[in-house]
């Protein structure tokens, strides 16, 4: 728990995870959600280093940012999710290819 | 004590980041998402961010989880009882995701970390805010201008055209 490595293969276990659900998944929250696990993986390892690195607060600074941005690109993505509904009646991502319906 | 609390955290985290990518229905991502959440919330714990916990629950828990699963609600009827989703490709990704964490791990394990030494938690709510009115304020103030324009650009996107 002490320990640098620890942190940084839990953060890439889920920074891959994410990546295989934004790769497979077809659904657009879904992809979303993967989106979400690898801001998180970030995050993590934004913070291990801060700690890690003579608990150094500029780390906790720019976790802060991320969590901002993903509040940003969540809101911004479920709008766009939303209106992808209504104009295709579908959010299968696979689906939706034509500029104009 | 403290080193096995860590790893059944590490545990939940792992474990419920795994059942958000594969299990079948999307409600039950949604619900696995909620607890990889809090999971992370105990990393942040355990690497001093108490302030960073408490933002990670209260933005991520009630802010996106809450989005997203309102997104999986207006994009499915709701007679519709099973909201599943399937995953396309699955091996190809399964075998590119498994040579990335190799490659990853194997980067974390080879590297001679440098770690300084460290001394106590410190309280980092005061500390953040001192550097975000003054290293960072330029970078503040991009933030909140991009909130604000996520905000308005949300609204107009989901609004009813007439």
């Amino acid at each position: 728990m002490d320990n640098l490595t620890n942190y940084l293969l839990v953060s890439a276990v889920l920074f891959t995870l994410g990546l295989y659900g934004v790769v497979t998944r077809r659904n657009g929250v879904a992809v979303l959600m993967g989106v979400e696990l690898i801001l998180n993986a970030a995050n993590v390892n934004f913070l291990a280093f801060a700690r890690f690195g003579g608990n150094n607060m500029a780390g906790h600074v720019y976790a802060l940012f991320v969590i901002v941005l993903a509040a940003a690109e969540a809101a911004v993505a479920l709008a766009i999710i939303i209106n992808i509904f209504n104009n295709f009646n579908t959010i299968n991502i696979d689906d939706v290819s034509e500029l104009k319906q | 004590m403290a080193e096995t609390v860590f790893w059944i955290i590490v545990g939940i985290t792992v474990g419920s980041a795994f059942m958000v990518v594969q299990s079948k229905s999307l409600l039950y991502s949604a619900y696995a998402l909620l607890f990889t959440f809090v999971g992370v919330t105990g990393l942040y714990i355990f690497l001093w961010a108490d302030f960073l916990a408490v933002v990670q629950i209260v933005v991520y828990i009630g802010g996106i989880l809450i989005l997203i699963i309102f997104g999986i609600m207006l994009t499915n009827k709701i007679t519709s009882v099973n909201i599943s989703h399937t995953s396309m490709q699955k091996s190809v990704g399964a075998i590119v995701v498994l040579g990335l964490i190799g490659v990853l791990g194997y980067m974390v394990l080879k590297t001679p970390w440098i770690v300084l030494a460290n001394s106590e938690p410190a309280e980092t709510t005061k500390a953040i805010g001192r550097l975000l009115m003054m290293e960072y304020l330029l970078p503040f103030e991009a933030a909140s201008l991009l909130l604000l324009g996520a905000l308005i650009g949300a609204t107009t996107l989901s609004r009813k055209e007439n």
